[in-house]
Order: structure tokens, then C-alpha cells, then sequence
């Protein structure tokens, strides 16, 4: 596996984006595991998101210079996983299920009740920057359909009724 | 945060279950679960000892011949328990190994995304030893000095429990340089994703491991011939992979028997069934188990509704009928209706159910997760929900419907690098022959102008 080098210079991307020490440390850990480093990307990309929420631009090129691979192939990355956010959000993710099993169970309401509470649709975050919606592929519950993801917790059956006191949860 | 709204958000927070009694779980009929607790805790490496852990390690390593774990899992034809029933002892006949070839990768594919799926969450959570030690197995028979659980970004706790599995096992011994004193080396990491059901596909994974973009590779070559970084690497998935401890432990003969005479495919599955039923849960059944048995499990469906359709494994099998309830869930029985058993958990959809607006929300899932890599796929699927949109609507045009078998006929297999266009055609085609009679109801205009005549439609 590949030895991690240690750290020499402050990693600076574009727009004057400075990489936080502590995260080109992890993503170093991270290339570790592999025998390139590329494919610490997809992790390089989810610990930037975890300090800031998502990627801001700068940070493609700071990512680049860390792993050794063009700011193309980082931005190629980013823009293909759906839980990699190329934009801010809101301090709180709601992850829909939308697939069958949560679709055949009433998938249909929960989402206009989430749209109603929330008062925004998929891609769009709240005017207090709390919540943004999205749609998410099978969470693998569906004996706990309908489900949805809030930040890492997946819930499971939710009904309307109990998003109110849910999202109270999620400030 | 108020004690009330901490209550409610674990009240309702999913937890991962089997709606199976440790009374009923046997070590001799339920190689998967037997271990598991009632109470849904964690399966450390202590009791996990306790219970006969790692006994095939210690075994294989004994025994020293690596040879004879691919001959026994051949003879006991594990079926790749992803959904495509590949034989995994065939699969590890083929990678290359010896002579000059370096040591490659031994991958489980825990990217647990096939809608309806349910089943690898609970063993990863619950149990995570038992597919680490059948990937030491698989590590032994292909050569594989390195592992990687390929698991989904959401499953945040699956990660929390094997990350602290391996640090566990890595401490005993069974993990790292030298395992058990053998000589032998390897060690696993868990590489979390973010998102992307094309991710599932072996070929695509190696692609997302390797820090790609997800798209599948040309095959030829095969994985095990060259995977991750050009090296022989082995996918399987968890369940799969969970099969293999208790097949090296007793033998190709007894896992044959564990479906009785059921079916001509071996072992015990892990089934399950969603959708409007009393009771949607998971079990542990002998292959071959049929859809009416589970249904009956699951409490029949909700409130006296009548089944009208049933996926039998996934998003991407064809839709079965009532009718079909009988027949003993194995890979081939169900493949001769013209569907797949996919991942075995069934997804069962009501009588008042609109399979045009069923159908719409699984093309729109296939549309959204196309990689965009093929053409039939990545305009094809799209065209699909946008015809299908229509005519859910009741304003679908003379010919929408042709269109749709051509489009489904169009993703065929053969005509895509991987198998997510099939994958979607299989349901779409189904639903047509089943219940054609519901699309012809959307139809409601004269073709338009714009649709009059640049594709011809009927022929691939």
C-alpha cells in the first residue's frame, strides 16, 4: 500500500480555498488503503463535505494537488455521485426514498407533506438554510416503508403525521 | 432537544430485523443467522467465538489447499446472491493465479441498492464477523492479498460496525500478516460510497473503488482476470459471501441438502417482502421457498387487499402474478417465467395499484441511475418515463405504446456495456404482457406530427 508522505506545504486551491490541515491528513490516511491514490477521491471529496457541507469550488483543485490527479478527474467525480454536493445545503439533508417498495406504501404523501412543510421541492434548500430536499435511492428499508435519511439516521415508517415532531429533531 | 422529540426520532428510527426467533434458528438449517440475537445487538468477536467463529479459517488454514475451497464451493453451487446467480465457485475457478501473476483483490460488493433489497444491512449490522470471515476464504482461494467492503454511502452504521469488526479481528489475529500463524496475509478496508445504484455493477465498482466515475467496463476481461488496478479481482456480494464459512465447514453435501427437494439449487436464503403487507419483514427459508409461503409469513396483504403483481427480487426482475405464488423462488424456475429471483425479497403491489404509475416510478429510478454511459440507456430510459408520464396521465398518443416495446426491446441484453438497461427493460416488458390492457387506457390522442414516422418501430 502506498506510504503516506508527510505534509510540507499549505494545500491552497482555487478562490484563495485553503485545505483545513486535519483533513489532507485524513485524506492522506485514506490513500493509504489504496495502491493509487485516485481512489481516495470519492473520500476526499466526502471530508471536505463533512467541514463545510459541500465542495465548494476551490476545493477541487486543493483535492487535485493532494492526490495527484488532474482537477478534471476530481470535478468528474464530484458532479457524478449524487451524495457529493457540488452546492451549498441546508445544516440538514433530507434524503426521500422515492423506489418501489416505498412508492407502493405511500411514498406519494409523505413527499407533498415534506414539499408543504418544508415549503421547498428536490434541490432546493429552505430560506433559513435548515433543510434541503432530495431524492435517494433505496435506503434498503423497506419493511420500514416509507423511508427517509436525515443526516445519517434513516426512519422507517414515517408518516406525515410524524414529520413535524421529526424535523423539531433536526435544528 | 426536548425528551419528546428524542423519544419520537428513536421511536421511529429503522432498525434492521429478522422476524425469526433464536429458537428457530439452528446452526444446521440457518447458516446465516443462527448466531444473530433476538434482542438486534451486535455479534462481537467474543460471542461470535463463542458460536463457532472463524472455525473455517482455522480449517482451510489447516488444510492448506486452497484448491479445494473453489472445488467445494463449486460442487455446493453457491449462486451469486446479488441477484445475478452466477456460480461464486465458478466465478473463483476463473481468476487467474500463479506463475508470474501478482496477488490481486478480494471485493464484497455491499453497495445494497436494488430497490426492494434489504437483507445485507441486517447481516453486516448484526454480524459482521461472519462476511469478514468468508472474505479470508475467498482471499485464500483467489490469491487475494488485500479486501475491500464496497458498502453505500447511507449505510452509516453498517460502517461504524465493520469498521470496528476488523479492529477486532485484526487484534485476534484473523486479520493482518500472518494469520493464525499460517503465513498467509491479508487485511480488509471498508471503502464507502456516495450515492449511484450503477455502483452495484461489478465493473462500475471497480471503476467507483478505484476513484472514477462509476461506468461499467467492457467484458472481456473478466475481473478476475483484470480488476482493481489491472490486478485478478474477485466481487461478491455480502450474502454470498456469508454462505461460504458454513459451506467450507460441512461440506458441498450438506449445503445442497438445506433446500430439501424444494429446488435443485442449494442452501438457505435470506428472503424477504414489502409493499402493503401485514407484516414486511426478513427471514432466513430454504431455497426454493415459495412466494405464497413468505406472503403468508408477512400476514398476507394489508387490510384484504388482493394481490395483483409481484416483483420477486428487485427493481430490475419482471413482474409475476398471483398465479405465480406457487412456484419455489430459485434462479431458475423464476427465470423460466420471464423474470429473475434477482435478490429474493419480494415487493407486492395491490390490486387497485396503477401499474402504469408502477411502472413510471421504477423507469424514472432507472432513468435517474443510469450512468449515461450507453446510448440505449442513457436516452432510451428517459424517452420511456416521458411516454410513461403520459399515459398515466390518460394523454398518451396512437403508438406510444409500440414505442415502448421497442425502447424496452431496444435495452435488451447485449445491446449495453452492463446490465442496468435490461435491468430495466425486464419489468417494463413484463408489465406490458401482463397487463397491456392498462397502457392501451392511456391512450387517448392521434399520434402527433412531430411523432409521425422517424422511427420505425417493431424492429432491434
Amino acid at each position: 500500500m502506498m506510504a503516506t508522505t508527510p505534509q510540507t506545504t499549505r494545500i491552497i486551491g482555487s478562490d484563495g480555498f485553503e485545505l483545513h490541515p486535519a483533513d489532507e491528513t485524513a485524506m492522506r490516511k485514506e490513500m493509504a488503503h489504496y495502491e493509487q491514490p485516485q481512489a481516495a477521491c470519492i473520500e476526499a471529496l466526502k471530508i471536505v463535505q463533512r467541514r463545510y457541507g459541500w465542495v465548494p469550488d476551490g476545493a477541487i483543485g486543493a483535492i487535485a494537488r493532494v492526490l495527484g490527479i488532474g482537477p478534471a478527474a476530481v470535478e468528474g467525480v464530484a458532479t457524478f455521485y449524487s451524495l457529493i454536493f457540488r452546492q451549498p445545503v441546508g445544516r440538514h439533508v433530507v434524503l426521500v426514498c422515492d423506489s418501489s417498495s416505498c412508492f407502493l406504501t405511500g411514498f406519494d404523501e409523505l413527499k407533498q407533506a415534506l414539499v408543504s412543510q418544508l415549503g421547498i421541492d428536490y434541490g432546493q434548500t429552505t430560506e433559513d438554510a435548515r433543510f434541503t430536499l432530495l431524492p435517494v435511492c433505496c435506503l434498503g428499508a423497506c419493511d420500514g416503508a416509507p423511508a427517509l435519511m436525515i443526516d445519517d439516521d434513516t426512519y422507517g415508517p414515517v408518516s406525515p403525521d410524524d414529520l413535524p415532531g421529526l424535523l423539531e429533531g433536526y435544528p | 432537544m426536548s425528551q419528546s422529540v428524542s423519544s419520537q426520532r428513536n421511536s421511529l428510527r429503522y432498525r434492521s430485523r429478522l422476524l425469526q426467533p433464536e429458537a428457530e434458528r439452528r446452526p444446521d438449517t440457518h447458516p446465516l443467522t443462527w448466531r444473530l440475537r433476538d434482542d438486534g445487538e451486535v455479534v462481537w468477536l467474543e460471542e461470535y467465538l463463542r458460536k463457532d467463529g472463524y472455525q473455517s479459517v482455522r480449517k482451510a488454514l489447516d488444510e492448506g489447499d486452497p484448491q479445494a475451497i473453489i472445488a467445494t464451493m463449486k460442487e455446493a453451487n453457491v449462486r451469486g446472491r446479488g441477484g445475478a446467480g452466477f456460480s461464486a465457485g465458478l466465478k473463483w475457478s476463473l481468476t487467474l493465479q500463479g506463475g508470474e501473476m501478482p496477488r490481486g483483490y478480494m471485493i464484497c460488493n455491499a453497495d445494497e441498492m436494488e430497490p426492494g433489497t434489504f437483507k445485507d444491512r441486517l447481516l453486516m449490522e448484526q454480524q459482521p464477523h461472519l462476511l469478514i470471515e468468508g472474505m479470508i476464504l475467498g482471499a485464500l482461494a483467489n490469491n487475494s492479498f488485500y479486501g475491500y467492503v464496497f458498502l453505500r454511502g447511507e449505510y452509516v452504521e453498517s460502517a461504524r460496525v465493520l469498521n470496528r469488526a476488523l479492529e477486532e479481528a485484526r487484534k485476534a489475529g484473523w486479520l493482518g500478516a500472518d494469520i493464525n500463524g499460517s503465513g498467509f496475509d491479508f487485511d480488509i478496508a471498508v471503502h464507502t460510497g456516495a450515492g449511484r445504484y450503477i455502483c452495484g455493477e461489478e465493473t462500475a465498482l471497480i471503476n467507483s473503488l478505484e476513484g472514477r466515475r462509476a461506468n461499467p467496463r467492457a467484458k472481456p476481461p473478466f475481473p478476475g482476470q483484470s480488476g482493481a488496478w489491472g490486478k485478478p479481482s474477485v466481487v461478491n456480494n455480502v450474502e454470498t459471501l456469508c454462505n461460504v464459512p458454513a459451506v467450507i465447514l460441512n461440506g458441498a453435501d450438506w449445503y445442497q441438502a438445506l433446500s430439501g427437494d424444494r429446488t435443485d439449487d442449494g442452501g438457505s436464503k435470506l428472503y424477504g417482502i414489502s409493499g402493503p403487507v401485514e407484516k414486511p419483514g426478513l427471514w432466513e427459508l430454504p431455497m426454493g421457498t415459495t412466494g405464497g409461503e413468505i406472503l403468508d409469513r408477512a400476514g398476507g396483504m394489508r387490510g384484504n387487499r388482493q394481490l395483483k403483481a409481484w416483483l420477486p427480487g428487485g427493481a430490475s426482475t419482471g413482474f409475476l402474478l398471483p398465479e405465480h405464488l406457487d412456484l419455489p423462488l430459485d434462479f431458475d424456475t423464476v427465470g423460466k417465467e420471464g423474470s429473475r429471483l434477482g435478490t429474493g425479497l419480494l415487493a407486492m403491489a395491490p390490486q387497485e395499484q396503477s401499474m402504469v404509475a408502477l411502472m413510471r416510478n421504477l423507469e424514472e429510478f432507472f432513468a435517474r441511475e443510469s450512468c449515461g454511459w450507453c446510448t440505449p440507456c442513457r436516452d432510451g430510459l428517459p424517452w420511456t418515463v416521458k411516454l410513461l408520464r403520459a399515459l398515466e396521465l390518460g394523454q398518451g398518443e396512437t403508438g406510444d405504446i409500440e414505442l415502448l416495446d421497442k425502447l424496452a426491446a431496444d435495452c435488451g441484453p447485449g445491446l449495453t456495456f452492463c446490465a442496468h438497461a435490461p435491468g430495466a427493460a425486464m419489468p417494463l416488458q413484463t408489465a406490458l404482457k401482463h397487463f397491456r390492457h392498462e397502457f392501451e387506457q392511456g391512450v387517448s390522442k392521434p399520434r402527433g406530427k412531430a411523432h409521425q414516422d422517424p422511427i420505425p418501430v417493431g424492429e432491434v
